[in-house]
């Protein structure tokens, strides 16, 4: 079984170690950001100079960092799209608004090793050449904020933030501003759309591209709470010593926050790829209660697609002659990293697994999740405005009894018309694929159930009718033939 | 409908002097003021301030009412309608008292296959009040308040609650009675 490998949070949990400026300072903090301020130009061979910002961002890349909040793209060439030349200012806000569920582990970095987040994100405004940056939290940590306050004043008294940072010449502020309860803001343009002061209503790609038009219509970069504490680490041991870490394409490690019906739920500092999903499940976070049996697993955060228990997978692996070999994988086999669970047809998104044991209704299961997408829509598009409160409402009706056997078919139904270009963010994709991956992964669940609430229904139906018999004709007051809603 | 009727009043009688009527009737103590002035400078335009401004007059008058909010959009040089649509947007704001205490219970699934229904329905029984009603609910004497929440961010100690700005992980129903045992 692979071990915890504790980059991020190597101090965070031990004894004694606190979120103030002289505990971090004792463990090396800061070294990052003066190694970074004192890179000097480099002469390339064509005769061209490398600054040293440009050195950093093109160190980032050799890294294969790829970003943490979600989506795994690639750190590097998510700077390398900034619009350099326009003559604005660059903003880089940093997205610490966790809030897809499932997801615990920026409260983690926030809380415990405020200053490790903002040392990296001091490199990437250096790399970036940003003068105003932001941290958006989420309105729910009030403490959180606090101490990233406590901590941006500290780092200002020693001059790692403010006017001629260390006598390097360059200047940077940076600014905590809260959210107030809206998952959409976890989404780039929403986020900048909540920042300017509006309802975090996200912008359409093309051309409201952060990277060109973001916050303020001007270039913008939005890292997540443990990308920018990754990009610490690659300036300090330097990208190619970075990208040891990890598998190939899937370099360093990832906090993985396991959560739902297992003896230890908790989040676990792995290097991507090396450790299973099953090893997650049953070595890190010590697998089922006692006798109970896996049935569902969601493995990255609750907009991924779940698996379903004994799922079977093929995919291709590179065979010794440089072939690719394709080869059936189990659920639990698979490797916990940004492209084989991409492979499998989910994601690792957020790096969040959800077990579910076979004690857990399958229906419910999803009504919650159903709830709380219908709950979070902006509202702007329609397909996901509306589609989310129906799937929402059919599930809430399949759990009180009042399911029919044609809901499956009907979720799904609806599901299929979310996604796929009608909506400007993904969160249409995050609503329906839930539902679509629910529904047809247990479409029988779902359909036992809305038999057996029909045959309870035509039951009492006959025992009223039977109670009432002899004092007239009955009143017809169902509707018959609507199958539709 | 009173902010709306209010909105047109406004439109219709002339912006300036209905407004200083307000600045009468609300105003907002200097320190709390030299604290919101100084966040407006956090920002390169003004709006961006509003959320902040929001959170901080909330947490000063217990909620945000429509003269707050005029008050807002002054200070801002926005219109009303720019704050009200951002207390209308986000959860975490409200337009009437909640209660002192407020207890926010997370309903989304892990703390849902943690055992938060239990919780929320706990507290309910326990303040007498409804578990199956929809929304925020205030006990009579306006001491507590009681909702469910979405996702606060910590699965991994399922269930968990907030009681005001405090967090509580792992929250049996001893637990919960103590925490209400600590409400004064």
């Amino acid at each position: 079984m692979p071990e915890e490998f504790r980059l991020i949070l190597k101090y965070a949990d031990q004894p004694g170690y606190t979120p103030d400026m002289e505990c971090y300072l004792r463990h090396g903090g800061y070294e990052a950001l003066k190694k970074a301020l004192a890179i000097q130009p480099k002469t390339l061979p064509d005769g061209k100079t490398m600054s040293g910002p440009e050195q950093i961002r093109e160190d980032v890349k050799v890294s294969g960092l790829r970003g943490r909040g979600g989506a795994g793209f690639s750190c590097g060439l998510k700077w390398s799209f900034v619009d350099r030349k326009s003559g604005k200012p660059i903003y880089l806000i940093c997205n610490a608004d966790e809030s897809e569920p499932g997801t615990f582990k920026d409260r983690q970095i926030l809380h415990k090793d405020p200053h490790q987040m903002i040392e990296g994100m001091i490199i990437s405004c250096f790399a970036n050449d940003v003068k105003l940056a932001y941290i958006y939290i989420r309105g729910e940590f009030p403490e959180g904020a606090r101490i990233l306050n406590r901590a941006l004043k500290e780092a200002r008294e020693k001059n790692f933030l403010g006017k001629n940072i260390l006598g390097s010449g360059y200047d940077l502020e940076i600014h905590v501003h809260r959210g107030a309860g809206a998952y959409i803001c976890g989404e780039e343009t929403g986020l900048i759309e909540s920042l300017e002061g509006k309802r975090a209503y996200p912008r359409i790609k093309p051309p409201y591209f952060p990277a060109i038009l973001g916050l303020y219509m001007c270039p913008t970069i939005v890292n997540n709470v443990e990308t920018l504490c990754h990009v610490k680490h690659v300036v300090m041991m330097g990208g190619a010593e970075y990208a040891k870490i990890g598998t190939p394409n899937n370099t360093g490690t990832r906090i993985v926050s396991v959560s739902g019906q297992v003896k230890k739920p908790g989040y676990y500092e792995v290097e991507v790829g090396k450790a299973t999903m099953g090893q997650l499940i049953n070595d890190f976070a010590g697998g089922l209660f006692e006798g109970r049996k896996l049935k569902a697993v969601i493995p990255g955060g609750s907009s991924a697609k779940v698996f379903k228990a004994g799922e079977k997978f093929k995919l291709k692996k590179k065979g010794p002659d440089g072939k690719d070999i394709e080869h059936e994988v189990d659920m639990l086999d698979l490797p916990y990293d940004f492209d084989s669970l991409m492979a499998a047809g989910s994601m690792s998104g957020s790096g969040a697994i959800i077990v579910m044991d076979d004690s857990t209704d399958i229906v419910e299961a999803l009504a919650n999740l159903s709830e709380f997408y219908a709950h979070e829509s902006c509202g702007q598009c329609t397909p996901c405005r509306e589609g989310s409160l129906w799937m929402s409402k059919t599930l809430h009706r399949m759990t009180h009894g009042q399911g029919r056997k044609q809901d499956a078919d009907y979720l799904l139904k609806i599901a299929d018309n979310i996604p796929g270009g009608r909506t400007i963010c993904a969160f249409g994709e995050a609503c329906s694929w839930p539902v679509q991956s629910f529904v047809g992964k247990f479409k029988d669940e779902f359909i036992a159930k809305g038999e057996a609430d029909e045959a309870k229904g035509e039951a009492d139906e006959a025992k009223r009718a039977a109670a009432s018999s002899g004092a007239g004709p009955t009143a017809e007051l169902k509707i018959a033939a609507s199958p539709n809603h | 409908m009173v902010f709306a009727r209010w909105f047109w009043t406004v439109k219709a009688t002339g912006w300036r002097c209905i407004r200083s009527d307000f600045y009468m009737s609300f105003s907002v103590p200097a320190q709390l003021e030299a604290e919101l002035n100084e966040l407006v400078t956090h920002y390169p335009q003004k709006r961006s301030a509003s959320l902040m401004f929001l959170h901080a007059i909330q947490e000063h008058f217990g909620y945000v009412s429509k003269e707050a909010i005029e008050w807002i959009a002054g200070k801002l040089e926005l219109q009303p309608i720019n704050v009200y649509e951002l207390v209308t947007f986000y959860p975490m704001f409200r337009q009437e008292p909640a209660g002192k205490f407020q207890i926010k219970v997370c309903r989304t699934l892990s703390c849902a296959l943690g055992g938060s229904h239990k919780l929320h329905k706990h507290f309910c029984e326990k303040l007498g009040l409804d578990s199956h009603a929809h929304g925020v609910q205030t006990t009579k004497d306006g001491k507590y308040s009681v909702e469910f929440v979405e996702c606060l961010a910590s699965c991994g100690t399922a269930p968990v609650m907030m009681c005001n700005e405090d967090f509580y992980e792992g929250v049996s129903n001893a637990k919960a009675d103590e925490i209400l045992g600590r409400c004064k």
